[in-house]
């Protein structure tokens, strides 16, 4: 099993605005890119699993081709900076996709 | 329109935040290159409501006014324009106040003289309630309605204008251009776009260069970025001749902070990449051709409100027992159930609320952390907030001694359960603001959104 972490080159998550945290995974080779597509294992259903949010909660999640990535975004339970935010610019938010299983 | 200058290309060197620094040597370069704008972003929504509530500045001044000495110095020596948009951090009246009184003393400091615009985009409160009577507010990523009861509760209300606003300014000529919260895009693309170059290849130029040299590698440390605008497509390029504009890092930008990263929605319309094309022209520029612009039926802008949620009051402490570890969520419930009973009559809990930041277990994601297994020690931080200063530190005061004190199960050090590493151990930390108002106003006059004044 390869973990996301082992195979993209860039995992990030970062506010888009101040009521959604978006989440990157960048690849390095189109190779790469076609095999973690191809191999099914990270899909909107593992995302919203692993973290732990609703359908209605997860905004989007896409495999773009141009940009060799995936994209996601959650909508917060806290807006940026409101009392009971952890994550003021979302930016930590992206650690549990580096072990999420990519490949078989 | 303005007449543009004869040989069809719109050069504009863009900084990404005013006040994050930037080597001289790459606005050196840039000049020297010759460009026809320096346009530099000052803003963002990323820290939350706390600026547009209280109306203080997001970058210090000192680093403000170093930049801004700097920028407004080239753009004397190559007589070129300067626009600076979302003053201060918010944009707010008062946050334009405090970026053009630094602008003033700058240009004095220098000896120079320019000609000052300023615009502004703090919205009347009553054009908003007219809006939301009318039903031509609509909810966007609060996924909640906007009410009159948000405008009141709301500190200012600003609108994040497009390009179309900065016209009439920029229909002046002026040497300089401050305006208040604004689309970032407008600052790079608003002057190429009066000089009819297409709106499509200008906004998504905007959108390449308004974070700076984040879409050049390698991505240390804050820098200058230029962009090359022409009829038929633009080119990206580092001022820092050690750094390189690649595909990827072009077309992986429009990625950054965004959730649609192919139809890109701004003021009065959405930029469209899913026919953009990048080349790699020589191994440091990547030319874009193919972006394409798709203007709305309404013309939307967003606009932005804080409010006062309270003022805060904090502790933090650290716990190394592993029984108390474990047992951390039963701890937490104990204790507000003594603040509650302790409390009865003195303190209303409808005034107050207490949040346990828990580093080393779920500190960092809350709700999101899949991991529930905690560190071997974990770090605490009480977060109070209330509605007055006094009442937070009275609730904080009272969460850390009972958390000191506080039974638990099969409990061995009876002589306190938390190391603080402060004496005293609570802070104030001054009034909490958040985002109230993040909704989208169709309006019919983009032109006539911001209030111009032309100064001397």
């Amino acid at each position: 099993m390869t973990p996301l972490s082992g195979i993209a080159e860039v995992i990030r998550s970062k506010n888009a605005g101040p009521f959604v945290v978006t989440f990157d995974v960048l690849f390095g080779s189109e190779e790469d890119f076609e095999a973690v597509r191809t191999a099914g294992l990270v899909t909107r259903q593992a995302v919203a699993q692993l973290y732990g949010v609703s359908d209605n909660e997860l905004v989007g999640f896409d495999y773009f081709p141009f940009a060799r990535a995936i994209k996601f975004s959650i909508r917060r339970p806290v807006s940026s900076g409101a009392p009971g935010d952890s994550d003021v610019y979302g930016a930590q938010q992206h650690a549990p996709l580096l072990d999420l299983p990519a490949l078989p | 329109m303005i007449t543009r200058k004869s040989d069809g290309e719109f050069v504009v060197v863009s900084h990404g935040m005013l006040g994050y620094g930037f080597p001289e040597s790459s606005l050196a370069a840039a000049i020297e290159a010759g460009v026809d704008l320096i346009a530099c972003d000052a803003g963002s929504s990323d820290p939350g409501g706390y600026y547009l509530g209280s109306g203080k500045p997001f970058v210090s001044e000192a680093m403000t006014r170093r930049d801004l000495r700097l920028l407004l110095r080239a753009g004397a020596e190559a007589d070129v324009p300067v626009i600076i948009g979302s003053a201060g951090g918010a944009g707010s009246d008062l946050h334009v106040d405090f970026l053009v009184r630094i602008a003033r003393e700058v240009l004095v400091e220098l000896g120079i003289e320019r000609s000052l615009a300023v615009l502004r985009s703090e919205m009347d409160r009553d054009v908003v309630r007219e809006a939301i009577a009318a039903q031509r507010v609509h909810t966007f990523e609060t996924f909640a309605p906007l009410s009159p009861g948000d405008v009141d509760e709301a500190e200012r209300i600003v609108a994040q204008v497009g390009c179309e606003s900065y016209w009439p300014a920029l229909r002046h000529k002026p040497d300089i251009l401050i305006a208040g919260r604004a689309w970032d895009v407008a600052n790079i693309a608003a002057l190429p776009l009066l000089e009819g170059y297409p709106r499509g290849l200008a906004l998504h130029m905007g959108k390449i260069l308004e974070c700076g040299s984040l879409a050049a590698r390698p991505t240390a440390g804050a820098d200058l970025i230029l962009g090359r605008l022409r009829d038929d497509h633009f080119v990206v390029e580092p001022t820092d001749p050690a750094k390189a504009c690649t595909i990827d890092s072009v077309s992986a930008h429009t990625f950054y902070e965004k959730t649609d990263p192919v139809m890109l929605a701004g003021p009065g319309g959405t930029v469209d990449l899913s026919g953009s094309r990048f080349d790699q022209i020589d191994p440091r520029r990547v030319k874009v051709t193919g972006s394409r612009f798709h203007p709305a039926e309404r013309y939307l802008v967003k606009l932005e409100g804080a409010k006062l949620e309270g003022y805060r009051h904090s502790c933090i402490g650290g716990a190394r027992d592993p029984a108390f570890v474990r047992q951390i969520d039963e701890i937490q419930a104990s204790v507000i159930a003594h603040l509650h009973e302790f409390q009865r009559g003195i303190i209303d809990p409808s005034t107050y609320r207490i949040s346990f930041h828990r580093y080393g277990l779920d500190g960092v994601m809350g709700s999101w952390e899949p991991v529930r297994t905690p560190a071997h020690e974990l770090g605490l931080l009480i977060d109070v907030v209330a509605d007055t200063p006094e009442r937070a530190e009275i609730v904080c005061a009272m969460a850390r001694s009972t958390l000191l004190h506080v039974g638990y199960d099969g409990r061995k050090a009876t002589a306190g359960n938390i190391a603080f590493p402060f004496s005293p151990a609570d802070t104030a930390c001054g009034p909490v603001y958040s985002f109230n108002i993040y909704h989208l106003m169709e309006v019919d006059d983009p032109e006539g959104l911001a209030r111009l004044e032309m100064a001397a």
